[in-house]
């Protein structure tokens, strides 16, 4: 295709990326080297009858004015990355010279904000996704072997925690292991232990967001590695077993080997997906316990005092996330293009 | 007729069947659960003593004299105007998946296409563009919008959830086009078509099953979202997601969840009609990625 055919082929396409996602980049980097404008103080002399006295108060008009005038606020350089909502270099080196061990070291970490985030989304992105790959390919392997009359509803059922809105889910299965809810309620029996809450710990707190993640996307792995099932050879099963191969072994060695560009492509996107893990936040309101990076962002967005200079620092440490998550496939990818092409 | 391979002995049978059956109730109960609840009062739908109550409808009974209430419904449609969230909801899918697979179209024809090397690199490109998450885009809109009196709109929203489909929509259709074969609009090139006409009058007619499916996963990603939506919405405008999300603050205190609940519920049932319905296109997109390479 000619390149100026092409060009007008893409080019609104093109267009609504570079205006709404590549700008946006751009405008977070921006934003993240500003601060908010500082409340305009001043001072007036209040004389009564026991003579004058000086008070400091908030100019809110000069205040309003300024922040008017130059929306993004003051230059402030790198410096909301140092501070100690994010990097926080200070409290680490501090931490870092006072602990004695690195277990009191991580405690400490954990208390400042950006590395407590971090802790969660890292966790959880290398919990769930792996956890995703084994359950979805054992579900496909099972939903396999069943009559071919109950796989159309089987498919059916497992797709509902997958395509259900984020939000939706957790708040369902929030409602559910509330203590007064079915499974909280029945945990406690279980465990003979009514003061038991999945809400107040913190171990507990990441435990149900990591189940309920892989409740999540365990279908996607699921679907994929089930329509991957239906492309390994009958012959080559038929073989290894005239071999001698167990079931097992027929598994490990014909039928994983067979899903190995599977397991990169679901890897792949559940990787993406978890490490902006953000609606089961909100949904479970773990807050306390457990927020990500994703979560950290929104929470300094809303409300009636928006701090976009620490959103914007935090996106921008997100991205770099991402970036770094992402080389490995790029490089791969890359080297992949250039063998074809040679 | 089962290949020799694929026979099995009973233990085997038994352990398989039991253990899908165990992932069908993982995956449904909870749905069933809440459409249940729904109906109840929020006695029996959090249920202290007994969990039982849910299903007799104990409080329920003694509360409204019937097993089954409406009050739940009734309270998020009509008193917190859920409706009017519906119908946001509504506008902003219906643009956004039209818009998105009529630029997602052209896009990804383009690119699957051109044989030359940007192509590949705006593929890649959009593939890291597809792995930002979505609330970092949104700190970048913000403050911008504020400051030209955008935010708050649906027009803007819908714009912003086109881009942000954007690289998705393309990877996909790009993978349909490609299964395409050239020689389709090079022979009506021949017979005279431009370009564009060969795309339209050619390519497109047999391309529905793939626009179809590629329209499903907009669908959801619009239906689904939450960061844009809550972030760039004003209380009006509301969509039904962050809407739901604003209940849970305003209804807990006063003791409302089931609003929350018959919300939730409400939301969860046009999907449950789109899986029935369209699940082979869903399964087959899921896959087009993967099983092609």
């Amino acid at each position: 295709m000619p390149h100026r055919t092409f060009l007008w082929f893409i080019f609104p396409s093109l267009l609504a990326m570079i205006l709404f996602i590549a700008l946006p980049i751009g405008s977070v980097i921006v934003q993240s080297l500003y601060i908010e404008h500082e409340q305009v103080v001043k001072t007036v002399e209040n004389c009564g009858p026991f003579g004058c006295e000086e008070e400091t108060t908030v100019d809110a008009e000069a205040t309003a004015a300024i922040r008017e005038a130059e929306p993004l606020g003051r230059f402030n350089g790198i410096g909301t990355y140092l501070n100690r909502s994010h990097l926080a270099v200070e409290e680490v080196r501090q931490a870092w010279a006072e602990s004695e061990s690195l277990g009191a070291f991580f405690g400490r970490l954990m208390n400042l904000p950006f590395y407590k985030a971090l802790a969660f989304t890292l966790t959880y992105t290398f919990v769930v996704t792996p956890l995703v790959l084994v359950a979805g390919l054992f579900i496909a392997l099972a939903v396999n072997s069943i009559p071919s009359r109950l796989k159309g509803p089987t498919i059916f059922v497992s797709l509902l925690p997958m395509i259900v809105t984020p939000l939706i889910g957790s708040l369902i299965l929030f409602w559910m292991i509330d203590a007064r809810g079915i499974i909280g309620a029945s945990l406690q029996n279980l465990m003979d232990d009514p003061s038991l809450s999945l809400k107040a710990s913190p171990t507990l707190t990441w435990l149900t967001l990591i189940a309920y993640g892989v409740w999540h996307s365990a279908p996607f792995s699921f679907i994929v590695f089930y329509a991957g099932l239906q492309t390994v050879p009958e012959e080559t099963l038929e073989a290894a077993m005239i071999d001698g191969a167990s079931r097992w072994e027929r598994v490990r060695y014909v039928v994983i080997p067979y899903m190995a560009p599977l397991v990169v492509f679901i890897t792949l996107m559940q990787l993406m997906d978890n490490f902006r893990v953000f609606e089961p936040i909100v949904g479970f309101s773990a807050a306390a316990n457990a927020t990500s990076l994703s979560y950290i962002i929104y929470n300094d967005l809303r409300g009636d005092y928006q701090q976009f200079g620490s959103a914007a620092a935090t996106s921008v440490l997100t991205i770099l996330g991402v970036a770094v998550l992402l080389t490995p496939v790029l490089i791969r990818t890359w080297r992949d293009f250039n063998r074809k092409r040679a | 007729m089962a290949a020799a391979s694929q026979r099995r002995s009973r233990g085997l049978i038994a352990l398989t069947t039991g253990f899908v059956m165990l992932w069908v109730v993982i995956a449904s109960f909870p749905f069933l659960w809440t459409l249940w609840g729904s109906f109840k009062v929020q006695g029996d739908f959090f249920s202290k003593a007994d969990w039982m109550n849910a299903l007799w409808g104990t409080f329920t009974r003694a509360e409204t004299g019937g097993a089954f209430t409406g009050a739940g419904y009734e309270g998020a449609w009509i008193e917190q105007e859920f409706w009017r969230a519906v119908l946001n909801t509504a506008i902003v899918v219906f643009f956004t998946v039209v818009i998105s697979l009529t630029l997602g179209t052209l896009g990804g024809f383009a690119l699957a296409r051109s044989g030359y090397r940007y192509a590949f690199w705006l593929l890649m490109i959009a593939l890291v563009f597809r792995a930002m998450p979505h609330i970092t885009l949104v700190s970048g809109y913000l403050l911008p919008f504020f400051e030209w009196n955008l935010w708050g709109h649906l027009p803007t929203t819908i714009i912003v959830l086109v881009a942000i489909n954007q690289p998705f929509t393309l990877w996909m259709l790009h993978s349909f086009f490609l299964n395409i074969p050239k020689d389709l609009d090079e022979s009506a090139m021949v017979d005279g078509c431009t370009r564009f006409q060969a795309f339209w009058h050619v390519i497109i007619p047999v391309m529905w099953p793939g626009v179809i499916t590629t329209g499903l996963f907009s669908f959801l990603l619009a239906y689904n979202d939450f960061a844009v939506t809550a972030m760039l919405l004003s209380q009006e405008n509301q969509t039904m997601v962050p809407k739901i999300a604003s209940f849970l603050g305003t209804t807990q205190v006063e003791g409302n969840v089931m609003f929350a609940v018959a919300a939730v519920v409400s939301a969860m049932v046009p999907l449950f009609f789109l899986i029935m319905f369209f699940q082979r296109q869903i399964v087959s997109g899921l896959t087009a990625g993967a099983v092609k390479g």
